[in-house]
């Protein structure tokens, strides 16, 4: 029903090289979140998918078939836009039914597709309501059942949570997943922000100036990052890296401080490396052999958790620890790593190196 | 961020600094309204000058000292614009006439032209389009006079002196530009993704367009089409030099015609200049406030 | 070095619009002290009335001991970050930074010293001679922040400038703010809508809404005993669930049979709401020890953590926060328990805290 590919996709504007090479495979069904930070070449991904950015080079395959020449609306496609794109002198009533009377529906067949999309979305009370008197959420739904009255071969979604609050932000979320599953079509779904990425995809491809960093399912990308990049982006705090190299069977830290070397990596001695190390795989409560010295930069209390910012030298460690942790900056604190967790990168091509047996 | 201050913030209880101030600021504000009484009055006088003469009967035209209030109010010059002296269609109105075709038909073109041309400006990417875009202003640099001379020259070889038409092309020619240089502003400030979800919608780029962009640039067509049918309307160089007959000219020339010769009915003039300049104030004031819109546009960037 | 006292503050607008409705805070000598609401709230205005370049309706501010109510923002010795930089484009960073000291007419000799201090501080040395339109958005935040510490103030004022900035930025300029404060230990009042930005930077947070301030504590009191349904909506991510409860046999009962602790004194015969943190819940397998039998909606792995979305029959599905080695897929049978300490409860009605 629905697959959607791009090989080689590239596209500049100006001398800004926007899209660098970027090749995706999206399979039927599935939730596949394209990631990356602004600029990073995502809208114009999907822009290009759609059919509204002309390519430099490269092309766009939908079921199996090159679909580069053809025009947005034979591409059999819907699009939910960032800013949400309603018509403003229309109802939500007569945006939802866009898509059909412009393929030339009966009436009758356009109210029931309409009734049952409001009914999905819980919007059958915004109905004879124009844009300009609905929230931010009610216009995000509406939107939404705009791209969703159809069955078209893939739902496109251009950042669609960036305008609202973290409240319906977080509702969303829980929502896209569940209407996902109901409809069961393919969602594109693009954003800059790794939590929702995470909490919905079935796949996620990192993106990163115009090129494809990683493929893999959120667990994958977030355990097994392809390189230091990816691992710092992917991840709230960001990972910590540290500068070393291997000597031995020790880890020697640029800073000065010295770790047993984990079993498992595979870099030859004196290779410039990166030492990873996510938040939650470094303790300052726990005791443990492998243990990092440094001084308390800041605390940052969070709610569920306490963010401890500590220097080794000039580097920063991130230790993610219980709320009730206090602390006076400038005070020395003792950081103990779970080496078996952690992730080792060249520090020249920024790949990651032999993985752990995680 | 605009730093707002709104309300007065009453000066340091300190006690030198605010006695100067305050006398020096009401001072400033009669020196102030001064002056611009006096640049409204300079600015005013010819026109009220003008209203008068036109109701006034001829021998009070001449008067000296000159009358400005008691005077007989007569209509006769009125009727003289548009009645001949020997009954029938005065020549005037047929000049008149021949403006409001002149003027209508090289607006519509201009639109035409050029409100499909700003969209492409404002959506599409050019080669060289902020070039293109300035060389189309700068037409506008340069006064029309200018080209008097090569145009007539031209038009002299296609047959196109002393004709409508041949006003009607070099009125939308002058228009053009200018209109795309209005239009893409407005164009501007209508979100290209309209556009792009109706395609997606499966509507045409043209439908897409059409049905969901026209209907809110229409306040934008209706000043930038004001605009160029003042320009039209009150054209007088071209209209002067590519025509001679009456049944073609234009209003403007046709009232300049009025002045010369022996004596000279200023009744008449003044009456027929009321009357041109009647239509053009009606149209603005309808669309002022996109008047304001069109030249502002663009002029702040957030 | 002063604390900043606001009393009874009030702002109307001409056209009727009341941004603040009644404002009191007291901030302490050297506190890093969070406005946080949602837009509208009312806390802008409330900065921008302490910097003086809005006048308020009624109420007083004081900074340090001076009532500061009748001078203009220039003498009120403050210093000022906003969220668009607003740094000068026609100047190079160092005197963008020279610039409050130039205007103050001091020395050159000393600007020059003070401009060479605070560059240090916030690392802008190799950027002290470019122009603003060649300084990336993280540098020019830098460069406010370093123009606002130039002018060694009583109190800085920053009105979300971090808003700009991309997510991981961020972070790391919300933890050099951080650090900063401290070290210099000069008052701050920070205005935000992320409400990770205020736990994260505040010593104490002040939470508005619809201009009126409706808890001020240190993040960890906001956090575990919010002051009401609204605070506890806002604050935390995932949100709190919110679950009606009845009083009775000594225990909170929930819908779909979950059992919380109560706390002590609760009123019987009021309709209640009791507020429970994600983490204060946990998921396992079906009919363990004192749990409610309920079914997956959906989970997000979030690498160090799993969020469940559960539904446990009780009307609204709850979240709940679970390390990320415990599994369920979606729609699989498990057990809801209440894992956590006494939750606070609200009454539906006042939607304050009762207990």
């Amino acid at each position: 029903m629905g697959t959607v590919a791009a090989h080689g996709l590239r596209k500049s504007f100006g001398d800004v090289q926007a899209l660098d090479g970027v090749d995706l495979d999206v399979p039927d069904g599935s939730f596949f979140v394209v990631l990356g930070p602004s600029g990073a070449g995502k809208t114009t991904t999907l822009r290009a998918i759609a059919g509204l950015e002309k390519l430099d080079g490269g092309s766009v395959h939908l079921d199996g078939r090159d679909a580069t020449a053809d025009t947005p609306a034979a591409r059999d496609l819907a699009m939910v836009f960032q800013s949400y794109a309603l018509y403003p002198r229309r109802t939500a009533y007569e945006n939802i039914a866009s898509p059909l009377r412009a393929r030339k529906a009966s009436s009758s067949d356009i109210a029931a597709a309409v009734q049952q999309v409001a009914a999905l979305l819980h919007i059958e009370r915004l109905l004879q309501r124009r844009p300009a008197q609905m929230s931010g959420g009610e216009m995000q739904r509406v939107a939404l059942a705009r791209a969703l009255v159809r069955r078209p071969r893939a739902f496109l979604m251009d950042e669609p949570l960036t305008n609202l609050d973290l409240k319906l932000r977080v509702e969303m979320r829980t929502e896209l997943t569940r209407i996902h599953r109901a409809l069961g079509g393919t969602f594109l779904y693009v954003t800059n922000d790794q939590v929702e990425a995470l909490s919905m995809a079935d796949q996620v491809a990192v993106l990163r100036d115009g090129r494809v960093q990683q493929v893999g399912t959120p667990a994958e990308v977030y355990e097994r990052p392809a390189n230091q990049w990816v691992a710092g982006f992917v991840g709230s705090p960001r990972i910590s890296l540290l500068s070393c190299r291997a000597e031995g069977d020790r880890l020697v830290g640029a800073q000065g401080w010295s770790l047993p070397r984990p079993r498992w990596t595979t870099a030859e001695d004196g290779r410039p490396l990166l030492l990873g190390l996510r938040a939650e795989d470094v303790s300052v409560e726990k005791r443990g052999d492998a243990a990092l010295t440094g001084e308390l930069y800041a605390l940052e209390p969070l709610g569920d958790r306490t963010v401890v910012d500590v220097r080794v030298g000039s580097e920063t460690v991130k230790v993610k620890a219980r709320p009730s942790v206090t602390g006076t900056p400038g005070q020395r604190v003792s950081v103990t790593v779970d080496l078996d967790r952690a992730h080792i990168f060249d520090a020249d091509t920024g790949l990651a190196l032999s993985t752990s047996g995680r | 961020m605009a730093i707002s201050i709104d309300e007065a913030v009453p000066g340091p209880a300190t006690d030198d600094a605010p006695p100067e101030r305050r006398r020096g600021g009401r001072g400033r504000m009669v020196v102030e309204v001064l002056l611009l009484t006096a640049l409204a009055v300079a600015m005013l006088f010819p026109v009220l000058w003008m209203l008068e003469t036109s109701i006034k009967e001829n021998r009070d035209v001449y008067a000296v000292p000159a009358k400005f209030f008691d005077f007989q109010i007569t209509l006769d010059h009125y009727k003289d614009v548009f009645v001949a002296p020997g009954g029938g269609q005065s020549d005037l109105s047929g000049s008149f006439l021949n403006s409001v075709i002149v003027a209508a038909a090289s607006t519509v073109l201009a639109t035409v032209l050029g409100v499909p041309a700003a969209w492409a400006y404002s959506r599409f990417t050019l080669k060289a389009k902020k070039d293109q875009l300035f060389f189309i202003l700068s037409t506008r640099f340069m006064p029309p006079v200018v080209v008097v001379i090569p145009i007539f020259l031209m038009y002299r070889a296609l047959g196109l002196i002393d004709s409508k038409l041949g006003l009607v092309l070099i009125y939308a020619a002058f228009n053009v530009p200018f209109t795309i240089w209005m239009m893409k502003g407005f164009v501007d400030e209508v979100p290209a993704e309209y556009e792009d979800a109706a395609m997606l919608d499966g509507y045409t780029r043209l439908q897409a367009f059409t049905k969901f962009t026209l209907p809110l640039l229409v306040p934008g067509i209706a000043a930038t089409a004001v605009f160029a049918l003042i320009f039209s309307w009150n054209e007088f160089v071209f209209a002067i030099f590519l025509t001679s007959s009456q049944e073609v000219r234009t209003a403007p020339p046709a009232i300049a015609g009025l002045i010369g010769g022996t004596t000279v009915d200023w009744g008449l003039v003044a009456a027929s200049a009321v009357v041109f300049a009647l239509p053009v104030l009606v149209f603005a004031y309808l669309v002022r406030k996109h008047l304001v819109a069109g030249v502002t546009l663009g002029a702040v960037r957030r | 070095m002063a604390g900043i006292e606001v009393t009874s503050l009030h702002k109307k607008y001409p056209d009727g619009t009341v941004a603040v409705e009644h404002v009191d805070l007291s901030i302490g000598d050297g506190e890093l002290f969070v406005m946080l609401g949602p837009s509208g709230c009312g806390k802008t205005t409330t900065l921008r009335a302490m910097a003086g370049l809005e006048r308020q309706t009624s109420g007083d501010i004081r900074i340090g001991r001076t009532l500061v109510n009748d001078l203009p923002p220039a003498e009120r010795d403050i210093a000022m970050v906003f969220q668009f930089y607003a740094l000068y484009p026609h100047l190079r960073t160092r005197d963008n930074l020279a610039f409050p000291l130039r205007a103050e007419g001091k020395p050159e000799k000393e600007v020059r010293e003070r401009v060479a201090e605070v560059a240090r501080m916030m690392q802008l040395e190799r950027l002290l001679d470019r122009k603003p339109q060649r300084l990336s958005g993280g540098e020019q935040q830098r460069v406010a922040l370093a123009r606002a510490l130039v002018r060694r103030p009583q109190a800085f004022l920053m009105d979300e400038p971090l808003t700009n900035l991309d997510a991981e930025l961020r972070a790391d300029v919300r933890t050099e703010i951080k650090h900063l404060q401290a070290e210099l230990g000069t008052t701050m009042v920070y205005v935000t809508h992320d409400q990770v930005e205020a736990m994260s930077l505040g010593h104490r947070i002040a939470i508005l809404n619809k201009g009126r301030v409706e808890q001020v504590g240190t993040p960890l009191e906001v956090y575990d005993r919010p002051a009401s349904l609204f605070c506890a909506a806002f604050i935390g991510s995932p949100p709190m669930n919110l679950i009606e409860v009845q009083v009775a046999e000594g225990a909170l009962h929930g819908p779909g049979g979950l059992v919380l602790t109560p706390p002590d004194g609760l009123p019987r015969d009021r309709s209640l709401v009791a507020g429970v943190r994600p983490e204060a819940l946990e998921v396992t397998a079906p009919g363990a020890d004192r749990t409610v039998p309920a079914r997956v909606v959906s989970a997000e792995a979030l690498g160090d953590e799993i969020i469940y979305v559960v539904d446990h029959g009780g009307g609204t599905d709850v979240r709940v926060r679970m390390p990320p080695t415990v599994r369920f897929a979606a729609d699989e049978q498990v057990g809801l328990r209440h894992a956590g300490g006494t939750p606070p409860v609200y009454d539906t009605s006042t939607e304050e805290l009762v207990a």
